[in-house]
């Protein structure tokens, strides 16, 4: 498995990014958790205080972004990971069309991953080496009928990604996008999810996958039901209550 | 919140590439910019390392998320006499450029490394020698004045005749950024020097050559195969050189054209390609054998036969094969120097070979020269001798590596020996604080405070000494 000394974790107050900023720790590397909770944060970092720096920060404040990436990097002494974790699934009904509810999705789903692996891309690709992990989803495969902006945000931050694996391979750095299917988390807590992996089992495999640059699901089964969901024809799919 | 332009990262190693960090690479044309880089750090709470051409070849001029003051575009020549051999220069001008400045002038730097890439500012910084050093001294011996700009902002001028000049020229870049040097050249009569090599059969043969040259030679240098064993331990070949007075042909060897390096070997092979070749060979058989043709064919072809070489030939050892570091890829190498009094030398030269071969981690470069002591801070010459060892690092031997120049290390210090920062890779903050001594520290704690009372100059060596 990849070692890192020194990473960044963005989203890190729940779910999967808490998990992964637990599992780095424990495996030596220092790394700062990022979120807008602060407490959540201050009990995270108070597991491993000699690892686990904390840094509360809302991610749709995209001008401190910049600084505060410099500033993290200053402090762990370095930089060799950065996970986008920060993920916003609010509750929306099948008729329902609310741009309040939509705009955090894209504000924290996609323009918040871009100003933070925007810095991420700069420093590696000036270094020619990193990794630079984004959390996608399973939804982002297609367009579906319960969550039209969720799927729209994580498709966006999957072809984001890939693009920036293009610009970045001949770096030397790697773009890891991972596609977790259900998990069980604050997010997805409202969906009542049957057979959801749980979250640290759901970072053990980020965490694996994330010395191979590409696309992951953590699940074969994901895999191959997403390689044939995506080629399901419009007219098909439209029918179906997938 | 001042915010560093991202750019500007990158990843900076050491000349062995053992030893790397990220940081912020500025690269001023001017005092003022230094200046401005000093300001930027105090802004953003960070450290400066001061970085000459990058050839120290372990943690000297790197330093993680520091700004890295690469001094390398400041390279104006200000004034040059050539009735007088007078140079005075920006500090990030190269070996190179001295020579290639004064040569047709007949002149020559009177100190010179291996390589002719170093900046003048980064070989004061380490206080570099040459294969004259038991002649002539190291580099800040040769230096009339210079120019440091200090972390508090001062610029001050200091000669030999100022106690602070002999604290800045081997202070390793922690005190002040030199950024003017003028120093005097030495006068040649012609481009080439009259080689002589004498193959040695083991350390007595060596050490017994090196006195016996030392009353007249202007130069001198040899080369040890370190997987000679017993009674051929210590074997290797000897060169001495010496300036030519008189050359009839001194208008043309003078010249520039004369001094270029051949680009190929024997005329036709590339030697661009060469490291790829070497890096093939570069391990414990290839270099054993190759160590040992090289002995072999230094016992048959040319022994005791003098011969003239251009000063570049003769001098930059190091650029005659491109890129032969690259050799060492992936993992690197370290170069490991060091330094004890001419009666302990044979002793502890022989045992650490001898320990080398012990731990099957022969040094497949080792090369041995004579010095004389100085009166520089962090001076690590002695009266005495040096043996410089290049190590390759590989995946597994990392640990055993350091080991073992821990083991040498205390032979080296038991003999009142001392080690060179430049080529430092392995000192232990205990090993350092021996070889330099309390008092050594205290005058620099003393000019520290005092040049650069916020601390800003920091390098990777620094920190793993504790000297900051």
């Amino acid at each position: 498995m990849t070692e890192y000394r020194a990473a960044i974790v963005v989203g890190a107050s729940s779910g999967i990014g808490r998990e992964i900023v637990r599992q780095l720790a424990a495996r030596g590397c220092r790394v700062a958790a990022v979120a807008r909770r602060a407490d959540r944060l201050a009990e995270l970092a108070a597991e491993d205080p000699d690892r686990i720096l904390a840094f509360s920060h809302d991610v749709t404040d995209y001008d401190a972004v910049p600084g505060l990436f410099q500033e993290i990097a200053h402090r762990l002494g370095g930089l060799d990971l950065v996970v986008y974790a920060s993920g916003a699934m609010p509750e929306v009904g099948a008729h329902e069309y609310d741009f309040a509810k939509d705009r955090p999705m894209i504000e924290v789903n996609v323009l918040g991953a871009i100003a933070w692996l925007n810095q991420a891309a700069i420093r590696f690709e000036n270094t020619k080496r990193g990794t630079i992990v984004g959390i996608g989803s399973v939804a982002g495969d297609r367009g579906r009928c319960g969550q039209p902006v969720y799927n729209a945000s994580k498709a966006c931050l999957a072809t984001y990604l890939e693009a920036l694996r293009n610009r970045l391979a001949r770096h030397g750095v790697r773009v890891v996008t991972i596609k977790p299917g259900p998990v069980q988390s604050e997010m997805t807590a409202h969906l009542h999810l049957k057979g959801a992996m749980p979250a640290a089992e759901a970072a053990r495999r980020i965490l694996a996958k994330s010395g191979k640059t590409g696309e992951h699901y953590l699940k074969l089964g994901h895999r191959v039901a997403f390689y044939i969901i995506k080629r399901i024809p419009s007219p098909i799919f439209r029918r179906l209550k997938v | 919140m001042t915010v560093l332009d991202p750019a500007r990262i990158a990843r900076v190693s050491g000349f062995g590439f053992t030893a790397s960090a990220d940081g912020y690479v500025y690269r001023p044309t001017s005092v003022d910019e230094v200046r401005r880089v000093f300001e930027l750090a105090r802004e953003t709470g960070r450290h400066v390392v001061l970085r000459g051409a990058g050839r120290s070849y372990g943690d000297a001029n790197i330093g993680a998320e520091a700004l890295v003051l690469d001094c390398q575009r400041m390279r104006r020549v200000l004034s040059w006499d050539p009735a007088s051999g007078v140079l005075d220069v920006e500090a990030g001008a190269t070996i190179q450029d001295l020579w290639k400045i004064g040569l047709e002038d007949g002149y020559w730097p009177p100190v010179v490394s291996g390589t002719m890439a170093p900046t003048l500012g980064g070989a004061l910084g380490m206080n570099i020698h040459g294969k004259n050093a038991y002649r002539v001294g190291t580099l800040g011996d040769q230096v009339l004045d210079l120019d440091v700009l200090t972390p508090a902002g001062d610029l001050l001028t200091l000669t030999p005749d100022d106690d602070d000049f002999y604290a800045v020229v081997s202070g390793a870049g922690l005190l002040g950024a030199i950024v003017r040097v003028r120093i005097k050249l030495k006068e040649v009569h012609s481009g080439d020097v009259r080689v002589l090599p004498v193959a040695c059969r083991n350390w007595d043969e060596q050490f017994r050559t090196f006195e016996e040259y030392e009353p007249d030679a202007d130069y001198m240098v040899s080369w040890v195969d370190c997987f000679g064993r017993g009674k051929q331990a210590g074997r290797g070949s000897f060169h001495a050189a010496w300036y030519l007075a008189d050359d009839a042909s001194a208008a043309a060897t003078l010249r520039l054209d004369h001094q270029e390096l051949p680009d190929t070997i024997l005329g036709f092979f590339p030697k661009s390609v060469v490291w790829r070749v070497l890096r093939k060979l570069n391990n414990r058989t290839g270099m054993h054998f190759l160590n040992w043709a090289k002995y072999k064919a230094g016992t048959v072809l040319g022994d005791g036969k003098p011969l003239h070489q251009s000063l570049v030939a003769f001098s930059f050892l190091l650029d005659f094969v491109p890129n032969w570091q690259k050799a060492y890829e992936p993992y690197g190498f370290i170069q490991y120097q060091s330094f004890v009094p001419r009666e302990q030398a044979p002793r502890v030269f022989a045992a650490q070979v001898r320990l080398q071969q012990e731990a099957r981690l022969e040094s497949y470069l080792g090369v041995l020269k004579r010095h004389r002591p100085d009166r520089f801070l962090f001076r690590h010459a002695v009266d005495g001798y040096s043996l410089a060892l290049d190590f390759k690092v590989t995946r597994g031997n990392r640990e055993r590596l350091w080991n073992l120049c821990h083991r040498m290390n205390d032979l080296v210090l038991e003999a009142g020996g001392r080690f060179y920062f430049a080529k430092d890779s392995t000192l232990r903050p205990q090993d350092a604080s021996a070889f330099l001594g309390e008092e050594a520290l205290a005058r620099f704690r003393e000019v520290k405070a005092r040049y650069d009372p916020d601390a800003l100059l920091t390098s990777g060596l620094a920190q793993r000494l504790d000297l900051v």
